[in-house]
């Protein structure tokens, strides 16, 4: 058995804008900061991406399963080789401390909020 | 790629027993609560010598997935527990909330010619795969002419 890991040298789809799977979310946030989790099952950690531009936070990855040689689809559930998924981020957040992390198909990305948005306690006094 | 490997317009056998078997769910699918599927996503594929399953299960410990075949049918099963806020800060709010979480099931129907005794199952960047063997016998073979 194979391990064949088809990238497709002749479909130059890649290129272009290709549709993609949507992956699923939890958000969730903090006092000091978002984290997001994202399902993106059988993408290894050098086929993802995440970028961010200005305000957008953008997931891409691709799939990538060890296929046997002569592999017939008889039933497909997932029939995209790729997720994507944007986000626009607010401005307390300070987007150059971005983390991310990627275990088991689930990528954990932790936004925090910038230093002056962090809250504060004001102490009222009674007059 | 999947498009052509995977495509839709080649659901056959496997999808329509597939569905039959989990039948319950189309009766009552917003009570729930899932789509068609459910989780994990399931994609079967077919081999002259195996049935190649793959279950897309993010974020599970492998240990605690349950793999049985029994008299044809495979089951996968288990639980994904949900991810626990960092930090119990009373501040939390929840934006979205899309993953799933909970107990699962899945059942497929495996064609005859297996062998219940070769099956294999691995886990991998959130992926299951559970290979299962054709019986030797039910394998093609070519035929010496004397």
């Amino acid at each position: 058995m194979n391990n064949v890991t088809r990238t497709t040298p002749e479909n130059p789809t890649l290129a272009r804008q290709e549709a993609a799977l949507l992956p699923p979310v939890d958000v969730i946030e903090d006092s000091t900061g978002i984290t997001l989790y994202a399902d993106m099952p059988g993408v290894p950690k050098d086929k993802l991406q995440l970028r961010v531009d200005n305000d957008q936070l953008m997931l891409e990855g691709e799939i990538v399963l060890p296929l046997s040689q002569g592999l017939e689809s008889a039933h497909a559930e997932v029939s995209l080789s790729r997720y994507r998924r944007a986000f626009t981020l607010s401005k307390e957040l300070d987007a150059d401390k971005v983390s991310a992390e990627l275990s088991q198909g689930v990528l954990r990305v932790r936004i925090p909020k910038a230093a002056h948005a962090q809250p504060r306690r004001v102490e009222v006094r009674v007059a | 790629m999947y498009r052509s490997l995977f495509s839709r317009d080649l659901f056959s056998e496997l999808d329509r027993l597939q569905r039959e078997m989990g039948g319950l769910f189309d009766y009552s699918p917003a009570i729930r609560g899932l789509g068609r599927g459910g989780y994990p996503a399931l994609n079967v594929g077919s081999t002259p010598t195996a049935v190649e399953v793959y279950a897309f299960a993010p974020g599970i410990d492998p240990a605690t997935i349950e793999v049985n075949l029994d008299r044809g049918v495979l089951t996968i099963a288990g639980e994904r527990k949900r991810a626990a806020p960092a930090g119990s800060d009373e501040k939390t709010t929840v934006h979205l909330d899309e993953r799933f979480a909970g107990r699962f099931r899945r059942v497929v129907s495996m064609p005859d010619d297996i062998d219940p005794a070769a099956v294999n199952a691995e886990y991998r960047d959130g992926v299951l795969r559970v290979t299962v063997k054709r019986r030797e016998a039910a394998q093609p073979r070519r035929i010496e002419v004397q």
